[in-house]
């Protein structure tokens, strides 16, 4: 064991520092996103919810965010309505 | 004006009744009256490191529920007349709890304590969120290692939206406990320092406790570490850290290990030198 390695070998707290920073920089950017999903969900299923039956529990918004785009899919299944059907 | 604070952290394991219980347990020999109240339901601990696993009768759930009036539930400390446990319950019941059952708890705790310190479960679901919910402060635990203070600033996230206090516009108190402090390691680049994760966390510092033994000796016999060995080094950082939560201005001392690399190099010398 070279003397440099002896000094250097067990300073990892220093990675566990810059890893840490990167990352929570990333998570903290992301935070604010989780509420900005649950108040589109609401508002887009206020407006549908005027129109057609639908089921609260089936509908999915989700949020991607690429580098060059990000997308928003809404997925919102519509019960089958029998006032609707003809007689 | 009665405090309600949360303990709390993300993470398991780091800390968070024990600190509880020796933090309580300071600011209750310093002449505040003191409840602790156990919000792991389901996997309660507080009793065990108070001592007082045998005299639980009623619980949280209980109270929350209907099914017995809240001094029943309410056990007084034989060391310190001052302290009081609200023990959580063992139930497996997820939904045991309610936000409505949960605030009137906190309300009645108010006319009777100075202090009701909330001991949170781990993770960032219903309990925890419920622990912080009507809280006016937090002491966050936090080990200085990746893992814990990832889940740290997850929680102090949550502090600043959930809590009602934070949904008000109210002012919130942020308190860093850093615990588990492993000062040679930490002298040695193998762990994370006080400067590291302060620098990242960015809330004030509430206090430093050493990784110690004196600590598990303190849990075995089921008395806080204060009153156990006052005069020993984490005794010692949880009642500062106590004086600090009452307003005192007190300095922070990092915890200095003496057996450091130098002195293991040189012999006993180095360190005295
Ligand atoms: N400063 C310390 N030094 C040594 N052991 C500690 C220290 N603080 C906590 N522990 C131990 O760590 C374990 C987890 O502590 P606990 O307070 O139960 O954590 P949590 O409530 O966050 O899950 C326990 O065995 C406890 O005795
Ligand atoms: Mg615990």
């Amino acid at each position: 064991m070279s003397l440099f390695s002896f000094f250097t070998r067990s300073r990892s707290a220093p990675v566990a520092r810059d890893r840490l920073q990167i990352l929570l920089a990333h998570e903290r950017s992301l935070s604010g996103q989780s509420d900005l999903i649950a108040v589109l969900r609401e508002e887009i299923l206020a407006v549908i919810a005027k129109h057609v039956s639908i089921d609260r529990d089936k509908v999915n918004v989700k949020l991607e965010c690429g580098d060059q785009v990000s997308t928003l899919e809404v997925n919102v299944e519509v019960i089958d309505q029998p006032k609707s059907a003809p007689n | 004006m009665p405090k309600v604070m949360v303990v709390t952290s993300g993470k398991g394991g780091v800390g968070k009744t024990t600190s509880t219980a020796s933090l309580g347990a300071a600011l209750a020999q310093s002449g505040q009256s003191v409840v602790l109240v156990d919000f792991d339901v389901g996997l309660r601990n507080l009793d065990l490191v108070m001592g007082a696993e045998r005299r639980v009768v009623f619980d949280l759930v209980n109270v929350v529920q209907g099914d017995a009036k809240l001094p029943q539930a309410l056990i007084r400390d034989k060391r310190i007349d001052t302290l009081t446990l609200l023990p959580a319950s063992q139930t497996r019941d997820k939904d045991a709890l309610t936000e409505e059952g949960v605030k009137n708890v906190i309300e009645e705790l108010k006319e009777k304590f100075d202090w009701i310190i909330c001991d949170s479960p781990a993770g960032i679901e219903k309990g925890a969120q419920l622990a912080m919910r009507f809280a006016d402060m937090a002491v966050i635990v936090t080990n200085p290692e990746v893992s814990s203070v990832r889940d740290s600033d997850r929680i102090i996230g949550m502090l600043d939206s959930k809590t009602l206090r934070a949904e008000n516009g109210d002012t919130f108190e942020k308190h860093l406990l850093l615990t588990r402090y492993n000062a040679a390691r930490a002298a040695r680049g193998e762990m994370m320092n006080v400067q590291d994760v302060l620098e990242i966390l960015a809330i004030p510092l509430l206090g430093i406790v050493p990784e110690s033994n004196d600590v598990l000796t303190a849990s075995n016999v089921g008395c806080p570490v204060t009153l156990n060995t006052p005069d020993s080094m984490a005794a010692k950082a949880y009642s500062d850290a106590a004086r600090r939560l009452r307003g005192e201005k007190l300095e922070i001392v990092e915890p200095m290990e003496r057996k450091g690399f130098m002195s293991r190099l040189f012999g006993r010398k180095a360190a005295t030198a």
